[in-house]
C-alpha cells in the first residue's frame, strides 16, 4: 500500500462542481499547494467549505468557486480577506455564510452519516437567511424545544496539510490547535494530505509523537509531501504565515487586474518555481510564528 | 485606595467594562479587542480571580497576557483551549465575552458580518463570526468606542449575526434566550434591563449629560434610575492597565484618546 502521488495526478482526479473542503484555520496551516494547483488547472463551479484564509481568497479570485460555504475568511492580522471581500462585494458568489460552530455540527454530522444534528446556534439569526434551506426540528421529549436541524456538510474531497505523513497515510499534526481538520477529513469521501515531510513507517519513524496523529490512515486516500506547501501561511511549528508576502496580495486585491498580476508572479509553473519567487527555502523556513 | 487625579477615557472604559465579569464565576472570559482584553485581565487580577483567560491562541493561562507580548515572554499554560474546546465552552453556557459589533439595535441584536444586501454587499465585513452561537448559549457584553447613530442605528441591523429580543425572530415563545451583560462606550454604559428588554443607560461618563447619549443613538434610551456617574480608576487600577498594556495600545482605540475627565 502506497498512497504517495504527486499535486498534478491528484488535482487531475477532481473534476468542476465538487463540493471541496480546506483544512485549517484562517492564515494557519492550509494546504496551499494543492490550492495552487488547482489555480492552475481548468477546474471551476466548485463548492468550497472552510475556515477560509488565502486559500478561499485566491479560489474566489480566479473564479473557481460557484458556491462558498465557511465560517470565516480571514487573513488575521488583515481581518477580512481582501480577495474574499472583493468578490462578496462584486456578488459573484454564492455564499453559504455559517456561524463557526456551525460548520462543526455540518462536518460532524456527515462524518456521522447522519442527515443532519439538533442545535440552538443559528436560530434568530441571519444564518437562516444566508442558508434559506435550513429547517427547524422539535424535540420529541417532554421539552419539545424547537431547534435548527443543521445539515451533514458532506465533502467530495478534503485537502488538508501536516506536518509528517507516511506512505500509508499516517499523519501527524503539530502546533497549539488541531483546529477542525479531522472532521474534514472524515466529512469526506476522499481525503488528499499534503505534508512537510514524507517517511516510509510513521512507527518507525516517529512513534514518540503518535498523539499528534489527528485522524486515521483509513480516512486518506492520498499523501503528497510538499515541504513549504502551507505558506505563505502558517505550518506551526516549522514557519509563520509571511506577512509581506500576504500585504502585496492585500494590495494587489485594490487593482483590476490584481489577482492576474499575483498569478503571473507567483502561482504559473510549479511548487519548485514558486518557492523560488516566494523568496527561497531559507527565507520561509525562517518566518517566525505569529505572536497573538 | 485613592481615585487617580489623571486617567484617560479609555482607561475609565477599561475599568467600566471589567465589571461585565464581576460575579460571574468560573467561566471562560474573552474579550475581543485591545480594551475588552485588557478588562477582562484587570477583573481577573482585582475581583475575579476564577475566571479563565486564554492567551489568545490555544491555551488557558492565570496570569493575563500582556498586549503585544512576545511569544518569548508568554505566560506558561495551565490549561488547554483549542478552537474545539471553545465551541464545547460556548454551547455550555460557561462563557462570557466582550465584542465590539459594527451596528447595534434596540433589540441587542448585533452585526459583524456585512453592510447591505445579503448576496451583494455595499461592504463586506468580518461575517457573523461566532456570534450566533455566543448570543444564543452564553452571556455576552459589548464594548464601542464609537458611540453614535452609526453603531446604534434606528432600525435593525442589516445582518443579524448575534441575536437578540426581536420578537419577529424566535419559533418559540418567551423568554427568548438572550443575556446581555453590560454595553460600555466612550459615553456611558449601557444595558437592556429596561421594560421589557428597552435598552438602558446606567451610568454616564463623568460630563457627559444623558441628552448627548440619546442624541448619538438611533432608538430612544431610557435613564436608570437613579442613573450613575460611571467611577474614576483607582491608582491600583491604572498601574495593573499600565502593566497589561505595556505598549499603550490603548490610547489608538478611542478617537483622540481623549481624558477621563472632560475639560471644563
Amino acid at each position: 500500500m502506497n498512497k504517495e502521488t504527486t499535486l498534478r495526478a491528484a488535482v487531475g482526479e477532481l473534476k468542476s462542481g465538487m463540493t471541496i473542503g480546506i483544512g485549517g484555520w484562517g492564515p494557519r496551516r492550509k494546504p496551499m499547494a494543492l490550492v495552487r494547483e488547482i489555480l492552475r488547472s481548468d477546474l471551476k463551479d466548485l463548492t468550497v467549505v472552510a475556515y477560509g484564509g488565502p486559500d478561499v481568497g485566491m479560489l474566489c479570485a480566479a473564479g473557481k468557486v460557484k458556491r462558498l460555504v465557511y465560517g470565516f475568511v480571514s487573513l488575521d492580522f488583515i481581518p477580512i480577506e481582501p480577495f474574499f471581500r472583493k468578490a462578496r462585494e462584486a456578488g459573484g458568489i454564492e455564499a453559504r455564510e455559517l456561524d463557526e460552530g456551525l460548520l462543526v455540527l455540518g462536518l460532524e454530522a456527515a462524518g456521522q452519516r447522519l442527515p443532519f444534528l439538533p442545535t440552538r446556534v443559528g436560530i434568530g439569526s441571519d444564518v437562516l437567511r444566508f442558508n434559506p434551506d435550513f429547517k427547524m426540528v422539535q424535540s420529541p421529549y417532554g421539552d419539545g424545544e424547537t431547534l435548527l436541524a443543521m445539515p451533514a456538510v458532506k465533502l467530495d474531497v478534503a485537502l488538508i496539510h501536516t506536518t509528517r505523513a507516511d506512505r500509508l497515510g499516517n499523519t501527524q499534526t503539530d502546533g497549539p490547535d488541531p483546529y477542525f481538520d479531522a472532521l474534514f477529513a472524515r466529512a469526506a469521501e476522499r481525503c488528499i494530505v499534503t505534508t512537510e515531510e514524507l517517511v516510509d513507517r510513521m512507527d518507525r519513524a516517529h512513534p514518540d509523537k503518535v498523539k499528534t496523529n489527528l485522524f486515521e490512515r483509513s480516512l486518506v486516500s492520498a499523501v503528497i509531501e510538499t515541504p513549504l506547501g502551507a505558506h505563505p501561511t502558517a505550518a506551526h511549528d516549522l514557519y509563520g504565515w509571511d506577512e509581506a508576502h500576504l500585504r502585496e496580495y492585500a494590495e494587489l486585491a485594490r487593482l483590476d487586474d490584481g489577482w492576474d498580476r499575483y498569478f503571473a508572479k507567483y502561482v504559473v509553473g510549479d511548487e519548485a518555481a514558486y518557492v523560488d519567487r516566494a523568496r527561497g527555502r531559507e527565507h520561509i523556513s525562517g518566518l517566525p510564528l505569529p505572536a497573538m | 485606595m485613592t481615585t487617580a487625579r489623571e486617567f484617560s477615557l479609555a482607561e475609565l472604559a477599561i475599568c467600566a467594562a471589567a465589571e461585565a465579569w464581576r460575579g460571574a464565576g468560573e467561566i471562560l472570559a474573552q474579550g475581543i479587542g485591545p480594551l475588552p482584553r485588557i478588562a477582562a485581565g484587570l477583573a481577573k487580577l482585582t475581583f475575579a480571580p476564577e475566571i479563565m483567560l486564554t492567551d489568545g491562541e490555544a491555551y488557558l493561562v492565570e496570569d493575563p497576557v500582556p498586549l503585544g507580548a512576545p511569544r518569548t515572554e508568554r505566560p506558561s499554560p495551565s490549561g488547554w483551549m483549542p478552537y474545539r474546546r471553545v465551541f464545547s465552552s460556548v454551547w455550555s453556557g460557561r462563557r462570557h465575552a466582550m465584542v465590539t459589533p459594527v451596528q447595534m439595535d434596540r433589540w441587542a441584536q448585533a452585526n459583524i458580518s456585512a453592510l447591505g444586501d445579503l448576496q451583494k454587499p455595499k461592504v463586506q465585513l468580518l461575517g457573523v463570526r461566532g456570534f450566533p452561537g455566543n448570543s444564543i448559549n452564553h452571556r455576552n457584553s459589548m464594548f464601542i468606542p464609537n458611540h453614535s447613530k452609526r453603531t446604534f442605528v434606528e432600525g435593525e441591523v442589516d445582518v443579524v449575526a448575534a441575536v437578540g429580543f426581536g420578537s419577529n425572530r424566535w419559533p418559540g415563545a418567551k423568554p427568548y434566550p438572550v443575556d446581555i451583560g453590560i454595553v460600555v462606550t466612550n459615553l456611558c454604559v449601557m444595558d437592556f434591563n429596561g421594560p421589557d428588554h428597552a435598552p438602558r443607560v446606567v451610568s454616564l461618563h463623568p460630563g457627559v449629560a444623558f441628552e448627548e447619549v440619546q442624541a448619538a443613538t438611533g432608538f430612544p434610551l431610557i435613564a436608570a434610575d437613579p442613573m450613575a456617574i460611571t467611577p474614576a480608576p483607582n491608582e491600583e487600577q491604572l498601574s495593573i492597565i499600565q502593566r497589561l498594556d505595556p505598549k499603550a495600545m490603548r490610547a489608538n482605540v478611542i478617537k483622540g484618546n481623549p481624558p477621563g475627565l472632560r475639560a471644563a
